[in-house]
């Protein structure tokens, strides 16, 4: 019991209640704009897709039901391997490169040193830059003849390779862009590195510990919950890779950027699938919950919680 | 005992010391070394934006030689020019200021709303509810997109800006929600308890005292909003056809794919000025509230932990 219920005890008993009606309701009431959102856009549509999962349904005429033959249909489907497996690749390979320069920027921009507020506003300005512009920059900088990607290999003597048109370069293009813009992770690491207590590194420096090994062995511990977050976060992100596609591949060359949801995307809008493209949705959403729990899983590992007894 | 006692502080006294400025000298190469790498990392991570400005300010033509003219001569502003009537970009432009500014009000006022509720009022279910709500969060949007096309197509709502404003009207979403809650959170109770003795009404104490207070969360939400709807692009591509309603993310992509199909090579020097254009407001709102983007997401990232 706390003091405002030891309070409200004595105050008579119904006037009592009409209080905590009337708190119930404006309760209810605050909160209702989201109550009723939640009921028409996530509610009712997880409903009805999952409804029309069981059926075949290309908006014209109605849902014919059809069981679970989408789902039967996407395990013979060749594409759904090649999105899966593109999509994967595409996150194991991204997520920890990005995690590891994220790092990398909020460890170098964690110094008391003059002017940090540029750097940290530079780092931070491609994440701000809408992806459309980014893509379409992109997609001039990794062009085959005038690109500045091959500028830069020809100054190595490097020779150029056709990025966006080569199946086997097309994914380490996509890999690239994504690390252009990991603001988001570098603020939150630069959050994490600044709540290291002091005493701790200080302590093991008078132990004797050089930078490195403090970071290795003090630092890294302590923000493990932050990596952890940003690696979830990463992968769920990841596996929804979709504008980057779209814009500038379709899913091309020869499929090799064919990721899930603009699989997803095609079946729906491109060839009016939409009880298939339900079903390969929910699909997506398990494999992102399979994927979540294995990391909290594994975390319990790796990951150290400061007061947390193991 | 006692001058052994004085030779060994002696000895502690020039260990010390003999510490401090072999630490001192590394702290001054590890500074050094790490504005090295914060030059490093900075020209890298520019190299980008760069290019798209020099390309944008270069001639017809001119952005197609290799290699590369790094500073474009001659300069000219040219593209700035010719890509207004060349696109409509304008109409485009003035589409995507319409949605994001009507989307943001909603997600300002509603998120507020509905924040203040899950933060300051206890009735039941509330924490079933706020746990549902974090849920949706971790819901891919690929999953509702097909029946909401189809709810949207029910109402009429295809090829308006509705369906990118009113989803908007209802919380705004769970990250914001969240957001703002945890703002509130931090505020003294007292404030509340004081005003509710005082015979305030609920929506007076929301209205009056918390919404004036909360005005750091709410510009940073603001922000956020601004930013999502300027730069979203998969529901625009969804629920609009023609160009009448086309926000500038849909336009640039459409600039891109039209200029390919029609004159065989894009013209890369417009594309990068509609980008450069697209660019700014951004720009300008992250300059003028850079604080707020950053608290935000240490606001929002660390209470992951």
């Amino acid at each position: 019991m706390t003091v405002a219920d030891v309070t409200r005890a004595t105050a008579p008993r119904s006037r009592m209640r009409g209080a905590k009606l009337t708190r119930y309701l404006w309760g209810y009431l605050f909160i209702s704009p989201w109550i009723v959102g939640f009921l028409i856009f996530t509610a009712y549509p997880m409903v009805y897709s999952a409804i029309i999962s069981f059926t075949a349904f290309d908006l014209l005429t109605p849902p014919r039901f059809i069981g679970a033959d989408n789902f039967g249909r996407m395990i013979g489907d060749d594409l759904f391997y090649i999105a899966l497996g593109n999509t994967a690749f595409y996150t194991f390979i991204s997520v920890p490169l990005q995690i590891i320069l994220a790092l990398a920027m909020a460890v170098a921009l964690n110094q008391k040193l003059q002017g940090i507020n540029i750097f940290r506003t530079l780092f931070y300005l491609p994440t701000v830059t809408p992806a459309v512009a980014s893509v379409v920059l992109f997609v001039y900088m990794f062009n085959f003849k005038f690109g500045f990607f091959n500028w830069a290999l020809s100054w190595f003597f490097i020779p150029g390779v056709n990025w966006l048109g080569d199946p086997n370069w097309v994914k380490p293009a996509f890999i690239i862009m994504s690390l252009w813009s990991v603001g988001p992770q570098m603020v939150i690491f630069l959050a994490g590195l600044q709540s290291v207590p002091v005493t701790l590194i200080e302590a093991a420096s008078i132990d004797g510990a050089g930078p490195l090994r403090r970071f290795w062995h003090v630092t890294i511990p302590m923000i493990t919950p932050v990596i952890f977050f940003n690696l979830v976060i990463g992968v769920i992100g990841s596996f929804q890779v979709f504008t980057v596609a779209y814009i500038a591949t379709s899913g091309g060359p020869v499929n090799a950027t064919l990721f899930y949801v603009l699989w997803i995307f095609q079946n729906a809008f491109q060839y009016f699938k939409m009880g298939y493209a339900a079903t390969v949705a929910w699909v997506l959403l398990a494999i992102i919950l399979i994927f979540t729990l294995i990391q909290f899983y594994v975390a319990r590992r790796w990951v150290y919680y400061e007061g947390a007894t193991k | 005992m006692a001058p052994a006692t004085a030779n060994d502080t002696d000895l502690l006294v020039t260990i010390t010391h003999k510490r401090t400025r072999s630490a001192n000298v590394r702290t001054s190469i590890v500074k050094v070394m790490d504005y090295w790498m914060l030059i490093l990392i900075a020209a890298v991570s520019s190299i980008p934006l760069l290019w798209m400005l020099t390309t944008s300010l270069k001639q017809d033509g001119r952005e197609f030689r290799f290699p590369p003219e790094l500073i474009p001569n001659p300069a000219t502003l040219r593209p700035y020019i010719d890509v207004w009537p060349e696109t409509g970009l304008h109409v485009f432009f003035l589409n995507s200021v319409l949605v994001t500014v009507l989307a943001t009000i909603g997600t300002v006022i509603t998120c507020s709303m509905v924040a203040y509720g899950f933060a300051r009022i206890d009735f039941p279910g509330k924490n079933v509810l706020f746990i549902l709500m974090l849920s949706t969060m971790m819901l891919p949007a690929i999953v509702t997109l097909v029946p909401t096309f189809v709810l949207f197509r029910v109402l009429g709502w295809i090829d308006t800006p509705m369906p990118l404003i009113v989803p908007y009207w209802f919380g705004g979403g769970a990250f914001y929600i969240f957001l703002v809650r945890q703002f509130m959170l931090q505020l003294p109770v007292e404030l509340d308890e004081a005003a509710l003795a005082d015979g305030a009404s609920y929506f007076r104490i929301y209205w009056n005292i918390l919404l004036p207070l909360s005005g750091p969360a709410l510009a940073t939400v603001a922000i956020f909003s601004t930013v999502a709807h300027w730069n979203e692009f998969l529901a625009p591509l969804i629920f609009l056809n023609s160009e009448k309603w086309r926000t500038i993310a849909l336009a640039l992509r459409n600039f891109l794919v039209d200029s390919t199909a029609f004159a065989a090579v894009p013209r890369w020097n417009l594309l990068m000025a509609s980008g450069v254009v697209m660019l700014i407001p951004i720009l300008v709102l992250f300059f003028a509230a850079q604080k707020y983007f950053v608290r935000g997401i240490a606001l929002t990232g660390l209470t992951g932990k």
